[in-house]
């Protein structure tokens, strides 16, 4: 009998930080899945953001730097401009880089930085106990908001993918989810691609990921997951917004 | 025929993957593991089609598919 699935190489041999059934596990193993079939795992720099995901470093099996809040594209700016030959990739949640780090991420894109950015979209603070983030949901309850967004003070969720398609350097912008193994499979395919225009010195790339975060939605992973399947996917629709190569769409 | 393992003391009881199996194969066990979750388990073995998507929809890479 053959392995055909299991750990990549990519990710290390330890226990993930995160809650139990949460998304972030399947979308570290996704990038550490890419990274090893593009063969490039030795000249791969990650830099991790402030929020869950902090400690990834832990966690991917290559090099890695944790960068202040939000400023993730700025030091994989620093870092790839450096260090040329080299595949830099951000792993930034919504808290990080629709918030904090909204400047940072939008002059990376502008500047068409050679990097390659994985934004995790789970609506809402994780570490930080649940507060309502810039792309919670209209309504949604968080322990900021205990009634619900309330769009009249609170604003709309902000759709970042969107918002840097309205600049002419991104070449790829993509949102995927993971709530089931079809997404899974679509979810790694965007990656991909995001990394391979970094490989091949085309420009910046980034990939929205839905993630679900059942602690502070107070409810069960699997609850979560359907969740997000019909709460989430309606406000942020998936699919490849630009590919400059096929056209942008 | 395909097999899968489980690395039990990784498994967190989120029962994610018990929630996908198109065969319905998976359930958590009565046990309990070091870090006190109930970790999932296989009903029968011989029924597993290898489609592995238990295994990519797993957080925390406990289950490691062969065929």
């Amino acid at each position: 009998m053959e392995k055909i699935f299991g750990r990549p190489e990519a990710l290390q041999d330890r226990v993930l930080s995160y809650c139990p059934g949460c998304t972030h596990g399947i979308i570290h193993r996704l990038v550490a899945e890419v990274i090893d079939e593009l063969k490039v795992r030795e000249k791969t720099i990650a830099v991790a953001p402030v929020g869950c995901a902090v400690t990834a470093y832990n966690f991917f099996n290559c090099d890695c730097q944790q960068a202040a809040h939000g400023r993730a594209p700025a030091v994989a700016t620093a870092i790839k401009r450096v260090l040329p030959d080299r595949v830099v990739f951000t792993y930034q949640g919504d808290g990080d880089l629709a918030s904090i780090g909204t400047a940072e991420i939008i002059h990376a894109a502008n500047r068409g930085e050679q990097f390659t950015v994985i934004f995790v979209n789970n609506a809402i603070y994780g570490m930080t106990g649940g507060q309502m983030a810039p792309t919670t949901l209209p309504g949604q309850k968080t322990t900021t908001s205990p009634y619900g967004r309330d769009v009249k003070t609170a604003g709309y969720p902000i759709k970042m993918t969107e918002m840097l398609n309205t600049l002419e350097a991104p070449l790829f912008l993509a949102r995927v989810s993971v709530h089931d193994p079809k997404n899974v499979n679509k979810a790694k395919e965007a990656i991909k691609k995001a990394f391979e225009a970094q490989i091949q010195g085309k420009g910046f790339a980034m990939v929205e990921v839905l993630s679900t975060c059942s602690t502070n939605w107070g409810m069960t992973p699997v609850e979560a997951l359907k969740w997000l399947e019909n709460n989430m996917i309606p406000q942020f629709p998936l699919g490849i917004v630009r590919d400059q190569e096929g056209g942008a769409r | 025929m395909a097999q899968i393992k489980f690395d039990e003391e990784r498994c967190k009881g989120c029962e994610v993957c018990t929630s996908v199996c198109p065969k319905k194969l998976l359930k958590m066990a009565d046990r309990f593991n070091s870090k006190g979750y109930k970790p999932a388990e296989i009903t029968d073995q011989t029924q597993c089609i290898g489609c592995a998507f238990c295994a990519k929809m797993c957080p925390d890479n406990v289950i490691e598919v062969y065929k």
